[in-house]
């Protein structure tokens, strides 16, 4: 059964959904499918778009492609749309080969960054323009385009149109309409860049809800690496081209395999250090190194703030102390930054009282938690 | 329509062996098994096929086709007024129009009146400009800054010349003019005023635009806190960040007053188009050389446009690049 | 100076009608300039059409002059001839217009082609009055003609005289030369602003190139074409310039009618007959601008 998801800040719900919302919506649907990208290429004049980028998705995976701009990720989106033509490489839907079936026959359905809803429609006619297309006739697809504006939140909007709608309940629309068609694929370009930050968290904690009760496999563009990995089933970090790694969130998160990948994601500091048998010793401790890491020699260590505590002097000077340079109270917990003798700067994070304990111009030490860290030469 | 594809990506890239629908060859074959020996089911001959590049072609050829055969229509009268140029009664060349056209002392000679044309209505071109721009950059950013709600009616007075046709207005003028006639004289200069008046739907537009870009309240409080004078915050502030949009109303202006005809000779002044007009047409005219200035001058406001559109988007790069 | 003061205390703001209307009067000081030099040379030659059309003889109040309008054969035939000349080029123009227009848009943005094409329509469209008319007069007509004499001796079509364009499909013709590139200038923002995405989205619901016309783009662009094709016709029907040196003898169009009756030096009966000419063409333009807002009002939203 799809329940109608919980509103959002400052939007309305219809009423609870009390009528069966149609088994229709969930069993019939496709359940997923397997996408595969292969070795994809594709250039303009002397920038390569995609070099070479694959990629396997398992039927109802919500797959992420996260990089900086002109990375490749939206091109790879647009290829697998059938937007774009690739110069080579394959595009694999459910099995088959569909790199020369133009978009309107590949069942996908798309959410854009901007201007995503025709404009001389209502919520209800965009939802149901797919289905208008597919031969349903009216009083059926007025009843699922319904049921659907109801899966996003927005029955109450649905005589509304686009210009009458904030930015959020636009993008909730273009899903619900992307949805409506029952696609294999469900393709998210940026859906949430050009949305104030607020609603950019709830829609995308929503999308995540609405995409797993669904079950269609999702290929979800961004750039915004918290955005990432907060609704991911794997996340692919994206350079030049290629797919640089792609794991799960947490793994992307805590072992990074590249430098680029540890400084993409989250807040490294980049600290020199000492490497021998596979441990790196950095400001006094000892930390274990991730694979990818040179085993001995000089290296620059990429730690995270939550592995690195400060705690008040009792050594006063000397490696591993550092001088507190500001402390920030960001809510559940803190920062301080502390400048060590070299003058560069670490960023840690620590709870709130051991945050408040401390002050510009303190001595503290530095101590390193022993979870895995990536080095580079 | 494009399907957004062209205008964001730059040129088409080679395409993988071959153009849109033809056969692909066995090199192709050869390592498209070879990369991809997992996937028996894709068929071997298959390559992908560039839809979209084959789309984006075909548009780029009907277009071509369209616009050059609605061009060779319009070209049509001005191919047969360089033709008349040159043409005498029993059909043989001359090009003794042109070269009257290019030795000034000749062209002074034949067509004074043309000359004294031209000369007024430059003059007229940015005397009615500088009017123009003076009259409606401080009003309209007085509006903005301290009487919003007299914007609505400022609007409505700017646009009202697209309502009331220049024919209709100078059926009202005579009065008007003879008063001018009385204090400031009766040179076609005074023209300069009525055509003020017709330029303002175009030059009210694009000052609205470029100053509603700038956010103009926020520029001059900023500017105002920090010590400076009204006038100050006019030349200094406001003024250099509409550039763009004062050279655009500039231009229309410009446009307008290089082409007016109807209030010249209804209030029995003389511009460029007045003393075209009698070249061509009165029997003591001489319509050859009519054929040859108006070519010129078609080519030449061409060109003008055109530049200006090259100058525009320079700038706009310009920016982009900064 | 006193930076630290400013900053607390900004410029005075302008009053938003809190203050009354004492300072609402002051406020608008500042436009006095604007609002003293339109009077005069716009709203007061306004006025001077307006009561001078209900003017008779010695100033006094009549409705001589539209009397005389409304049982002239020539002067309501003048009428009828502008509304159709109206009507026909503005049509033809906003057809061939918004296909090129249309084309035009689908070229890169800041491209040549766009560059030349929308030079020469600013050309053609906006000062090319008299020598437009002179390109046709010495094109399409009599043995000297470039077109006139190619039509003869290729096709057999007799040569045009020089009144050819005093006839209606004459006149139809150089109208409707000089809409075609103001239809380009007016409806190419009206193409360009159909979004990418709304055709990507048709396509990935699954559209063809048809649906997408006949259910997105056709019906966006829809009060675009009507608002265009509203201002190619208050265009034609106000142009004076083509006319006047298009046609030779009589005055078959009602700004000719008014300019003889400017220019004439023998009263044609009613003083003023001009001035209540100019009015009904006033009448019939404000109809169709005020048509054109409404429109634009409406499609703004959804486009803007």
């Amino acid at each position: 059964m799809i329940q109608p998801v919980t509103s959002a800040v400052g939007e309305t719900t219809g009423s609870p959904s009390a009528k069966s919302a149609g088994p229709s919506l969930v069993a019939v649907g496709q359940a997923g499918v397997a996408v595969e990208l292969r070795g994809l290429s594709r250039s303009y004049g002397d920038v390569h778009a995609l070099d070479g980028m694959s990629l396997d998705m398992t039927p109802g995976e919500l797959v992420v492609l996260l990089g900086p701009s002109g990375c490749g990720k939206t091109t790879a989106l647009r290829v697998l749309a059938g937007l774009e033509d690739a110069d080579s490489g394959q595009v694999v839907v459910g099995g088959k080969d569909v790199s020369s079936v133009p978009t309107s026959k590949r069942d996908m359905g798309m959410v854009f960054q901007a201007y995503s809803l025709f404009p001389h429609m209502t919520a209800r006619d965009n939802v149901a323009f797919g289905l208008q297309l597919r031969g349903q006739d009216g009083p059926t697809r007025r009843k699922r385009a319904d049921e659907y504006l109801e899966l996003v939140g927005l029955n109450s909007q649905a005589d509304r149109y686009a210009h009458q709608m904030s930015g959020g309940q636009q993008q909730r629309v273009a899903l619900a309409r992307a949805l409506a068609i029952q696609p294999k694929v469900l393709l998210l370009d940026e859906p949430l860049s050009a949305l104030d930050a607020k609603v950019r968290v709830q829609l995308r904690d929503e999308i995540r809800r609405i995409q797993l009760e669904v079950g269609t496999t999702t290929l979800f563009v961004t750039h915004d690496q918290e955005e990432a990995l907060a609704v991911a089933d794997r996340v692919g970090v994206m350079r030049a081209g290629k797919i640089e790694q792609i794991d799960k969130p947490d793994i992307i998160y805590s072992a990074p395999t590249t430098a680029f990948v540890a400084g993409f994601i989250g807040l490294t500091n980049r600290v020199s250090g000492h490497a021998s048998d596979g441990i790196v010793s950095v400001l006094g401790s000892n930390v274990p190194l991730l694979p990818g890491s040179p085993t001995s020699g000089g290296v620059t260590a990429l730690v995270r703030p939550e592995a690195i505590r400060f705690t008040p002097s009792t050594m006063g000077s000397g490696p591993g102390t550092a001088t507190v340079v500001a402390t920030s109270f960001l809510g559940a917990h803190g920062r301080v930054q502390a400048r060590l003798a070299d003058g560069a700067i670490l960023l840690a994070q620590m709870s709130v009282g051991e945050t408040v304990a401390l002050h510009p111009g303190d001595i503290v030490d530095v101590a390193i938690a022993p979870s895995r860290v990536l080095a580079t030469a | 329509m494009s399907a957004g594809t062209g205008q964001a990506g730059p040129a088409e890239a080679k395409n993988f062996g071959g153009p849109g629908d033809t056969p692909v060859d066995a090199d192709a074959l050869t390592q498209v098994a070879m990369e991809y020996p997992m996937a028996p089911e894709i068929a071997a001959g298959s390559a992908p096929r560039k839809l979209r590049a084959a789309a984006r072609r075909k548009q780029a050829i009907i277009r071509r086709i369209v616009i050059t055969l609605v061009a060779l229509f319009m070209i049509l009268p001005l191919a047969g007024l360089f033709d008349f140029s040159t043409r005498l009664l029993n059909g043989k060349r001359t090009w003794r129009s042109w070269s009257t056209v290019f030795h000034f002392s000749q062209l002074t000679a034949a067509a004074p009146d043309l000359i004294a044309g031209f000369k007024i209505t430059m003059a007229l071109c940015l005397v009615t400009a500088v009017l123009t721009v003076a009259l409606l950059v401080p009003t309209m950013t007085w509006i903005r800054l301290r009487a919003p709600h007299m914007s609505k009616l400022v609007e409505f007075i700017c646009l009202l010349p697209l309502t009331i046709p220049a024919i209709v207005l100078v059926a009202g003028l005579g009065p008007v003019y003879r008063g001018i006639a009385h204090t400031l004289g009766t040179g076609n200069i005074w023209l300069c005023f009525i055509y003020v008046i017709l330029a303002l739907p175009y030059a009210y537009r694009a000052i609205d635009t470029g100053l509603a870009a700038i956010d103009v309240k926020t520029l001059s409080e900023a500017a105002r806190s920090l010590g400076s004078s009204w006038s100050r915050v006019m030349l200094k502030i406001i003024l250099p960040n509409i550039r763009a949009a004062v050279l655009g109303a500039s231009f229309l202006t410009i446009a307008l007053v290089l082409g007016e005809y109807t209030v010249a000779y209804l209030l029995s002044k003389s511009n460029l188009s007045v003393a075209l007009f009698n070249l061509g047409l009165s029997a003591s005219g001489d319509p050859r050389l009519t054929a040859a200035v108006s070519l010129i001058l078609l080519i030449f406001g061409f060109v003008v446009m055109f530049g200006f559109s090259l100058i525009g988007s320079a700038r706009r790069e310009k920016k982009v690049k900064k | 100076m006193t930076s630290q003061t400013s900053l607390a205390q900004p410029a005075p703001a302008p009053s938003t009608g809190g203050g009354g209307r004492l300072q609402r009067m002051k406020s608008g000081v500042g436009t006095a300039p604007f609002l003293a030099y339109t009077a005069l040379f716009l709203l007061v030659p306004t006025l001077i059409v307006v009561i001078g059309a209900f003017q008779g003889t010695g100033a006094s109040f009549s409705l001589g002059n539209f009397r005389e309008l409304l049982s002239s054969g020539p002067i309501l035939q003048s009428l009828g001839r502008s509304l159709v000349l109206s009507l026909v080029s503005g049509a033809i123009g906003a057809v061939i217009g918004a296909v090129v227009a249309y084309f035009l848009s689908t070229a890169p943005p800041g491209g040549l082609l766009r560059k030349l094409v929308t030079a020469a329509s600013s050309v053609l469209a906006q000062f090319s009055g008299v020598m437009l008319a002179f390109a046709f007069i010495f094109s399409f007509t009599g043995r000297t003609g470039l077109v006139s004499r190619t039509l003869n001796s290729w096709f057999g079509v007799p040569l045009a005289d020089v009144n050819y364009f005093s006839t209606l499909t004459g006149l139809i013709i150089v109208y409707a030369f000089f809409q075609i590139p103001l239809m380009v200038i007016i409806f190419l923002p009206a193409v360009d602003g159909i979004r990418p995405q709304w055709r990507e989205a048709t396509e990935s619901l699954g559209g063809s190139t048809w649906v997408f016309w006949r259910r997105v783009a056709g019906p966006l662009l829809t009060p675009s074409f009507l608002g265009a094709l509203l201002l190619l016709f208050a265009n034609a029907f106000s142009a004076f310039a083509t006319a006047a040196a298009l046609v030779g003898l009589g005055a078959p169009l009602i700004t000719l009618q008014i300019s003889q009756a400017l220019t004439s030096e023998t009263g044609l009966g009613a003083p003023n007959l001009a001035k209540a000419e100019a009015l009904v063409m006033v009448v019939i333009v404000a109809i169709v601008m005020a048509a054109y807002y409404a429109i634009q009002k409406r499609s703004s939203k959804w486009l803007g």
